[in-house]
């Protein structure tokens, strides 16, 4: 069941901002506060406003089917293979091969209290984003799972 | 009597749990090493700004990854916990 017009109205302005806010919180998981699963989780809770505000069908009609499912395992993907990259430039398992590189994320950081550059981090950036990916998937599906085992309510 | 027995219950247990709690002190860590280590060298080895994200994604990347494997399996199970049994064509599956 819908809720009223004012709590649609609510939800369709507060949508973008919960959006924007969740992903800076993903890109800037290595300068502020935050990262991969703390803004997968801000994400994850427009689709919890989504819920509160629209009825059953109006929720599953607006996420398309396979999108949070694919991107739960692309996220896991790009982790691993984040990870495995760094075998090829020889060193281990989870190495940082992007740290200092000047390339992607490769600018060296300046040592010390500084305000922070975005291009800094090597993989630590690409991995909260392969994580931010993924928590928002796994959390939009779990939310999504448990509204559809709920009874139908009359429409 | 019975609602007695049960505050008298509440009071011992939360006596308990109290005193184990009154005898902890916090910011007096017993062993910072690491701790050390980490704040002095982190930004320069993992190139971020932020140690804890320094040290969850670079230093114990591979519980972060274990983490990750969690989450995945977390959907796994509650997919197939809630799925629907019996469920008619038009309804919405997720699963």
């Amino acid at each position: 069941m819908n809720m009223s017009n004012l709590v649609r109205s609510g939800a369709n302005i507060m949508m973008p901002f919960i959006l924007v806010y969740g992903f800076y919180i993903v890109v800037h998981g290595h300068l502020t506060p935050g990262g991969g699963f703390q803004g997968g989780a801000v994400i994850a809770t427009a689709v919890v406003l989504l819920m509160v505000a629209y009825s059953r069908a109006d929720v599953f009609a607006s996420i398309p089917k396979n999108v949070l499912k694919n991107s739960e395992t692309a996220g896991l993907l790009l982790f691993i293979g984040t990870a495995l990259l760094a075998l090829t430039a020889g060193i281990a398992f989870f190495g940082n091969w992007l740290l200092g590189a000047g390339s992607l994320f490769g600018t060296p950081v300046a040592f010390g209290i500084n305000p922070g550059d975005i291009n800094t981090g090597g993989i630590i950036p690409i991995l909260n984003i392969a994580v931010g990916i993924e928590v928002l998937g796994a959390m939009g599906i779990l939310l999504l799972v448990m509204l559809g085992g709920m009874k139908g309510d009359a429409e | 009597m019975k609602s007695a027995l049960r505050i008298g219950i509440l009071v011992v247990c939360a006596a308990a749990f109290l005193m184990a709690g009154l005898d902890l002190s916090f910011g007096t860590p017993a062993y910072t090493d690491m701790d050390d280590y980490m704040l002095a060298h982190g930004q320069e080895e993992t190139g971020s700004n932020n140690i804890v994200t320094g040290v969850v994604f670079d230093y114990r990347g591979f519980d972060t990854l274990g983490e990750a494997t969690v989450l995945f399996t977390v959907v796994l199970g509650a997919g197939l916990v809630f799925r629907r049994l019996g469920k008619k064509e038009d309804e919405y599956e997720y699963e």
